[in-house]
């Protein structure tokens, strides 16, 4: 198994990376395939080894709004850590996808036999979260928009 | 402080709703060659003048990407071939792409900071021999804000584009810049980076790039302060002890980071 060094796996110790991917196995989805639905139990999670995932929101009556896409080295799921265990957010294959696939409650059942792996593995998702929550932060303040003047440096 | 040198508008493509490109051609005498990254003081007659980086330089043609969001840029989103304004310059500090010779190049672009960053792509994809590995990372607000999507050298560079805001066509990546670091092939301490945009895109991306192993001296940056004279006598450029008309616009990181971090500087 081939893996990938950088993004959430390269934040592992070199040990705790290999105990979390003992429970790998590859998975592979068809563009257009929707992983998971807001809403539903976060039972498993991934990390992309390939392709673009979509994340999206439902919005009633009109098209799921896409709000960000995960590419390779990237987690996939992090709800599964978290009570009520249920995903926040919609997931969709932009094209075709391989990732490793992690059953999430035996994970949990390792997380609390191991405290050092289970701390570990906490302060990568919880870096995960944090960056997603920096990069929205980042997007509300609309740096793109209009500035106060024209032209790209001046 | 020079006179404004007569350039005839020779053309004026439309990029975005906002935002054009217009190519100046000298009237009588053309201004000393610019190199990427400096700018011009591109006047509007009887309007005013406004700072606006070259997008393009082909011999004495110049070309600029401005985007209408006040009188003067507004006045010269709207300008026609055949049309005459007043060009002062060059001005600032370049780029400076030979420096990075035999090194990947990584060039992180924030909505129309692209247009200061394209001739130092076009200059890095005419000597491929010359440089390592040419990355572009483009973030947008929008699909429809994406600058020169059909020019071939986005499709001759490995250009990755992200935006903030996707429709429903849009298949590509979206959300910040800085996560296309990760999908760019590029050696970080053998990498020089070049940065425009937002300064708070600035900041996230080059923290990113010292993080994971880029020289600050080597991480370039275009920042930018209400140029007005382009010479360093007026000081409406001070950023604490530079001026940016003439100490940058482009200056390193190392130059940047402390000044960027002080409020309201």
């Amino acid at each position: 198994m081939t893996v990938v060094r950088h993004g959430f796996l390269g934040a592992l110790t070199p040990a705790h990376r290999d105990r979390l991917l003992a429970f790998a196995h590859e998975a592979s989805f068809p563009g257009g395939t929707r992983i998971f639905e807001e809403g539903g139990t976060a039972d498993r999670f991934w990390i992309v080894r390939s392709g673009l995932v979509a994340l999206d929101v439902h919005v009633p009556g009109r098209r799921a709004a896409v709000v960000e896409t995960l590419g390779q080295g990237e987690l996939l799921g992090w709800s599964w850590l978290f009570e009520p265990y249920r995903w926040h957010l919609g997931a969709q294959c932009r094209d075709d996808v391989t990732a490793y696939e992690f059953d999430a409650e035996l994970v949990r059942v390792v997380y609390d036999e191991d405290p050092a792996f289970g701390l570990a593995l906490t302060h990568c998702v919880a870096q995960v979260i944090a960056r997603r929550l920096k990069a929205t932060r980042t997007r509300l303040l609309d740096l793109y928009g209009p500035p106060g003047s024209g032209g790209g440096t001046p | 402080m020079t006179a404004p040198v007569p350039y005839r508008v020779v053309a004026h493509p439309a990029d975005t709703p906002d935002t054009a490109t217009i190519v100046l051609q000298p009237v009588r005498t053309a201004l000393p060659p610019f190199t990427p990254g400096q700018f011009a003081m591109v006047y509007a007659f009887g309007v005013g003048d406004i700072p606006l980086s070259v997008s393009g330089i082909d011999g004495h043609r110049l070309t600029h990407t401005v985007r209408a969001v006040g009188a003067v840029s507004g006045a010269l989103h709207g300008v026609r071939p055949g049309l005459t304004v007043g060009v002062r310059g060059p001005f600032g500090t370049g780029w400076e792409l030979p420096e990075a010779a035999g090194r990947d190049l990584l060039v992180v672009a924030g909505g129309i900071g692209l247009a200061p960053l394209r001739p130092l792509v076009l200059a890095a994809l005419a000597e491929p021999e010359r440089y390592g590995r040419l990355n572009v990372l483009i973030g947008a607000r929008a699909p429809g804000e994406l600058l020169y999507p059909d020019e071939p050298w986005q499709a001759a560079a490995r250009v990755l584009a992200t935006v903030d805001r996707p429709d429903p066509a849009w298949t590509g990546e979206v959300g910040v810049v800085t996560t296309l670091i990760d999908r760019a092939a590029f050696d970080p301490p053998r990498t020089t980076a070049f940065i425009c945009g937002p300064e708070p895109m600035i900041r996230a991306t080059a923290d990113d790039l010292v993080h994971r192993g880029v020289d600050p001296d080597r991480i370039r940056v275009s920042l930018e302060r209400t140029m007005h004279c382009g010479t360093g006598h007026c000081g409406h450029c001070q950023l604490g002890p530079l001026l940016l008309c003439r100490d940058g616009p482009v200056v390193s990181w190392t130059r940047a980071e402390p000044l960027l971090m002080v409020r309201e500087l």
